[in-house]
C-alpha cells in the first residue's frame, strides 16, 4: 500500500475547525484520505472524532477550513451532497428499519421520484454485493439478519451513490469477533478496489491491525500519525507505545493542578465487591465478575473508555441495578438485595454522571433536588406533611457550604449551569454521615477551574473517612487523586494496582483492550 | 433575583392579575361571538339563544341548582386527573370506569337500601363505586408498571369494553323484572344522597369540592404529592431517587381511576336512582382539557367546571328553545376550549417575549 500515498488524495480536510460553546470539537485539522488506503483515527471520548466525521459526511458544517474531493474544493450543505460526492458513513448504531426488506431499506435512502426503481436497485445490490465479495439476499428483512450481515447493509447503502470514501465509526462495537473478522476481509477488498476507508474506533489492537495509516486526536487537535511506512517497517510493540504515548501522554485538565493526596489510609475493610455478575445481550456480559475490597478513607479510581460497564457497576453498587450473582457486602453485610433507599441510608451515595438525565429534576427548586432522596424523611417532611422552613434552612447550608453561585434556594435547578448543578448534587450526596460514595464521570463536560474543585473535594472527604469509587475516563484525574486503580474493559475490571508517576501508559494499554505492553 | 426584583414582581401584580382576567374571558367572548354568528347561519336569535343560555344554567334558581348537580361527578373526574396527568400517566379511561361504577352501585343501592341506615349506605356505595372504578384500570395498571405498555391506548380501549360489558350487566344480571325495559331497580328517591339547603342539589357537590381541595394539598404538600411530581416530571430522576416506581405507578392508576367510580357512585346515588343498559354520559374525556388548562390547581378547575357546566346546563334548555339539537351545546364546548387552548398559547408566546 505505500505506493497509495503518491497518488492524489480521494478526499481532503484543509485547516478544519470546528467550536461549540465552550468547547473546540476541531481546531486546524488536515486530514488525506488516499485511495487504496484504510486510515485509522483514534482517540477517546470527546477528542473530536465525530466532530470531524460529521464534517466529512456533511452532517456539520465547519467554522473554518476546506474539504477537497479529488483535488476539487467542494461545500457540503446535507449528508445527501456528501453522498453525491460518493462519501458515504456507516454509523455505529443502525439507522436500518428492521421491518423492511433490504431492498426496501436500500430504496428508502435513494430519491427516486414517485416510482421506486426495483430492478435497477436489485441491480445495483448485486454489483455492490460482487465489490463487498458477499452475499446479500435483497428480499431478506433486516430483522432477521445477524449484526454483521446488517452492517454489510449499511456498507452498501453508503456506497450506493458512488464508491469513494467509506466511514466506518466504531464499526466493532456491536459485532462477535468473527463479524469483526468478516468486516476486515470486506475492508480489506474495498481498499484493493480503490476506495479509501476511515476507520474510527478506540480499540488500539484494532487500529493498528487494519489501518495503513493511523491518525490520533485529543481534544480536537491531531497529535500524531503513524505513516505506512512507519506501520510497515517499525516493530508492533514500539508503535503501541508510540500511539498510547500520544493519547494518553502528556498533560490534560488536571495534571497542572494537585491535589493534596493523604497518603495514610486505614486498613479496616469497609467495602467489598465479589464476583458480581450482571448479564447483557449475548455478546459480552455486562458486568463479568467483578470483584474489589475497599478500605476506609481509600479511593479506588476505575479507568477505562466510556461504555465498558462502568455505569452499570455504580448503578450496581448505589441499588439502581440489580445483580444477576455475587456479592455487594458494607461493613461485612451484604447489600446487594437492599433498595437504593436502604443503601443511601446506610450512608452508600451515588453521584450520577447524568446530570441532568436522572440526578436533578429540572423544574424543581434547588431545594427540593438537595432533599430530592430523601423525600418523606424527618425532619423535612413530618407526618407526611413537607417542612419547607427546614427544606429550605437545610439547603441554604449546603448551598453556602459547597459554594453554589444562585440567588437564593428556590431557584429551579434548570438555570444553574453545569458546575453549579454538579455542586448541588455533591452537595447532596455528601450530606448526612456518607460512608461510601461512588462518583461517575464527576468533572465531565466542567470547566477546569470547577473541576479542580470537585476533586478537591473529593479528596477531601476521603481524608474525613469516607470510602470513595471514583470511575473517570481521565486518567490524569485518577492519578491525581487516586491510591490505587483498576480499569473495566468490556465488563471485566483489572485487578487494582497502586497508583504511581508514570502509570498512564500500563492503564492506556489495558483501556484498550491492548495486552502487548 | 434581587430585593428590587422582587418589589418590582410585588407592583406588577395588580397589572398581573388583571392581565390574567381579562385571559380568563377573552375564550368565553370568542365562543360566544363565533357560536353567535353559526346560530345566525342557522337562523336563530344568537341574543336570545344566549340570554336562554345563562338564564336557565347561572340565574333561574332551578337552572343553578341543575348546574351546582352537574359539578358534583365531573368535579370528582377531574380530581382523579389532577393525580394522574402530573404524574405522567395519561388515564384516558374514565369514561369506562365511570359507567362500571355507575352499573355496580345502581345495582347494589337498592338491595342495600332497606337493611342499612343512609350512612352506611352512602359510605358503602361510595367505597364500592371507588373500589370498581380502580379496578377497571387494574389491568392497564399492571401493563404499564410492569412492562411500561402505554396506558393512553390500554385505558381508552377498556372504555369500549367497559360499556358493552356494563350494558351486558345491566341486561343480564342487574335488570329489574318488573320494568319492560333493560335497567337496573329503582333506588328511592328516599333513599338518595340528602339534599342541602332545602334545594335539589345533593351533598354529592360537597364531596366532589373537597376531593378537589384534598387533591390539590395532596400533589403541593404531602412526601407523596411531590413523588408522583417528580416521576411525572422525570421519571429516571425518580428511580435514580430510589423511589419505588411500581407501587407508585399502581397507586397513580387506583387514585385517578377510582375517583371516576366514585363520581359515579355519587351521580347514582344523588340524582339518577337507576342505569339503563347502554348508559354513557360519556363526560370523563370533556374533563381532560379543562383540569390542564386549569394547570391542575384547585380554585381554577373548580371555576372551569363551573363555567362548562352553565354552557352545558343553558345549553340544553336553549337549544331546545330555539328548536335546534342539542349538539349546539357541544359546539359552544367546543369553540370554549379551542380558544381557551389559543389564549393559554398566546399567553406563553407573550411572556417568552417578554423573556428575550
Amino acid at each position: 500500500m505505500v505506493t497509495a500515498t503518491e497518488l492524489t488524495p480521494t478526499a481532503e480536510l484543509i485547516g478544519i475547525t470546528k467550536k461549540y460553546p465552550g468547547v473546540v470539537a476541531n481546531s486546524d485539522i488536515h486530514l488525506s484520505l488516499r485511495p487504496g488506503e484504510v486510515h485509522s483515527l483514534l482517540g477517546e471520548n470527546g477528542a473530536g472524532k465525530s466532530t470531524l466525521i460529521g464534517i466529512l459526511s456533511g452532517m456539520i458544517q465547519p467554522d473554518a477550513g476546506e474539504i477537497r474531493i479529488s483535488g476539487e474544493l467542494v461545500r457540503f450543505e446535507s449528508p445527501r451532497d456528501a453522498l453525491e460526492r460518493g462519501i458515504g458513513t456507516v454509523y455505529q448504531h443502525s439507522l436500518l428499519v428492521p421491518t423492511l426488506t433490504v431492498l426496501d431499506n436500500l430504496l428508502l435512502g435513494v430519491d427516486q421520484g414517485w416510482k421506486l426503481g426495483r430492478e435497477v436497485a436489485t441491480t445495483r445490490l448485486q454489483e455492490l454485493a460482487t465489490l463487498l465479495d458477499v452475499e446479500i439476499d435483497p428480499s431478506a428483512v433486516v430483522g432477521d439478519l445477524a449484526l454483521g450481515q446488517r452492517q454489510q447493509v449499511e456498507i452498501v447503502r453508503a456506497l450506493w451513490r458512488g464508491e469513494g470514501v467509506l466511514i466506518l465509526d466504531e464499526p466493532t462495537s456491536m459485532l462477535t469477533p468473527q463479524g469483526a473478522e468478516k468486516l476486515a476481509q470486506v475492508v480489506r477488498r474495498l481498499v484493493s478496489k480503490g476506495l479509501a476507508v476511515v476507520f474510527i474506533t478506540h480499540k488500539l489492537n484494532e487500529a493498528l491491525d487494519l489501518g495503513d495509516r493511523v491518525t490520533v486526536l485529543r481534544r480536537g487537535k491531531i497529535v500524531g500519525e503513524v505513516s505506512p511506512s512507519d506501520m510497515l517497517s517499525k516493530d508492533r510493540k514500539a508503535i503501541t507505545k508510540e500511539v498510547l504515548q500520544m493519547i494518553f501522554g502528556e498533560s490534560t485538565k488536571a495534571s497542572n493542578t494537585t491535589v493534596a493526596k493523604h497518603v495514610a489510609k486505614s486498613d479496616e475493610q469497609v467495602f467489598r465487591v465479589d464476583q458480581v455478575l450482571v448479564a447483557g445481550s449475548e455478546l459480552h456480559l455486562v458486568l463479568d465478575k467483578v470483584s474489589f475490597a475497599l478500605n476506609r478513607g481509600e479511593i479506588l479510581g476505575i479507568a477505562g473508555i466510556d461504555g465498558n460497564g462502568q455505569k452499570e457497576l455504580a448503578e450496581v453498587l448505589s441499588g439502581q441495578r440489580k445483580v444477576d450473582s455475587g456479592e455487594i457486602q458494607l461493613d461485612g453485610k451484604s447489600i446487594q438485595l437492599l433498595s437504593t433507599a436502604a443503601r443511601q441510608a446506610l450512608g452508600v451515595r451515588y453521584v450520577t454522571d447524568d446530570r441532568l438525565g436522572e440526578g436533578t429534576v429540572g423544574p424543581l427548586s434547588i431545594a427540593l433536588n438537595i432533599v430530592l432522596k430523601r423525600v418523606g424523611e424527618a425532619p423535612f417532611w413530618q407526618r407526611s406533611w413537607i417542612k419547607n422552613n427546614a427544606i429550605r434552612e437545610f439547603a441554604r447550608v449546603l448551598i453556602k457550604q459547597h459554594d453554589v453561585r444562585t440567588p437564593n434556594e428556590l431557584v429551579a435547578i434548570s438555570n444553574l449551569s453545569g458546575g453549579n448543578i454538579q455542586k448541588v448534587i455533591l452537595a447532596r450526596e455528601l450530606a448526612l454521615n456518607p460512608r461510601v460514595v461512588i462518583y461517575n464521570k464527576p468533572t465531565y463536560g466542567l470547566d477546569s477551574r470547577t473541576a479542580y474543585v470537585v476533586l478537591a473535594r473529593i479528596a477531601e472527604q476521603a481524608e474525613s473517612g469516607v470510602t470513595t469509587i471514583f470511575i473517570s475516563t481521565e486518567l490524569s484525574e485518577i492519578v491525581a487523586i487516586c491510591h490505587r486503580v483498576a480499569v473495566m474493559y468490556r465488563g471485566q475490571l483489572s485487578e487494582p494496582i497502586d497508583v504511581r508517576p508514570g502509570i498512564e501508559l500500563q492503564l492506556g494499554a489495558l483501556m484498550t483492550g491492548s495486552t502487548t505492553v | 433575583m434581587t430585593n428590587t426584583d422582587q418589589l418590582q414582581t410585588a407592583e406588577s401584580r395588580f397589572t398581573r392579575i388583571s392581565r390574567s382576567t381579562i385571559t380568563a374571558m377573552i375564550p368565553v367572548i370568542g365562543a360566544i361571538v363565533i357560536g353567535g354568528l353559526l346560530l345566525m347561519t342557522l337562523g336563530r336569535n344568537p341574543f336570545v339563544f344566549f340570554g336562554n343560555m345563562i338564564d336557565h344554567g347561572l340565574i333561574s334558581s332551578l337552572g343553578r341548582q341543575e348546574t351546582l348537580i352537574r359539578m358534583a361527578p365531573l368535579l370528582l373526574i377531574a380530581s382523579g386527573l389532577m393525580i394522574a396527568f402530573p404524574a405522567g400517566i395519561w388515564n384516558l379511561g374514565t369514561d369506562g370506569q365511570f359507567v362500571m361504577g355507575g352499573v355496580v352501585v345502581a345495582a347494589l343501592g337498592p338491595e342495600m337500601a332497606p337493611h342499612v341506615n343512609g350512612f352506611v349506605l352512602f359510605l358503602t356505595l361510595f367505597v364500592v363505586g371507588f373500589a370498581v372504578g380502580a379496578i377497571w384500570s387494574l389491568v392497564p395498571a399492571i401493563l404499564k408498571a410492569w412492562y411500561g405498555i402505554n396506558e393512553i391506548i390500554s385505558t381508552l380501549m377498556l372504555t369500549f369494553i367497559g360499556l358493552r360489558f356494563s350494558a351486558l350487566l345491566v341486561k343480564e344480571y342487574f335488570f329489574d323484572p318488573e320494568t319492560t325495559v333493560p335497567q337496573t331497580r329503582v333506588l328511592a328517591v328516599a333513599d338518595r344522597l340528602p339534599r342541602m339547603f332545602s334545594s335539589r342539589v345533593h351533598i354529592g357537590l360537597v364531596v366532589g369540592l373537597v376531593a378537589i381541595i384534598a387533591v390539590h394539598f395532596m400533589m403541593r404538600k404531602t412526601a407523596f404529592g411531590l413523588r408522583l411530581q417528580i416521576v411525572g416530571m422525570n421519571p429516571k430522576a425518580a428511580v435514580h431517587a430510589g423511589m419505588k416506581m411500581k407501587p407508585l405507578t399502581i397507586a397513580i392508576f387506583t387514585l385517578s381511576s377510582g375517583f371516576a367510580g366514585l363520581a359515579a357512585a355519587v351521580n347514582v346515588a344523588g340524582v339518577d336512582g337507576v342505569v339503563r343498559a347502554e348508559w354513557n354520559p360519556a363526560i370523563g374525556l370533556l374533563v381532560v382539557p379543562l383540569v390542564f388548562l386549569a394547570r391542575f390547581h384547585a380554585a381554577s378547575v373548580i371555576a372551569f367546571i363551573a363555567a362548562f357546566a352553565v354552557f352545558q346546563v343553558g345549553g340544553e334548555s336553549a337549544s331546545r328553545k330555539s328548536d335546534i339539537p342539542n349538539f349546539m351545546v357541544l359546539v359552544m364546548v367546543g369553540l370554549l376550549l379551542i380558544f381557551m387552548a389559543l389564549g393559554e398559547y398566546m399567553q406563553l408566546r407573550s411572556s417568552r417575549k417578554h423573556q428575550s
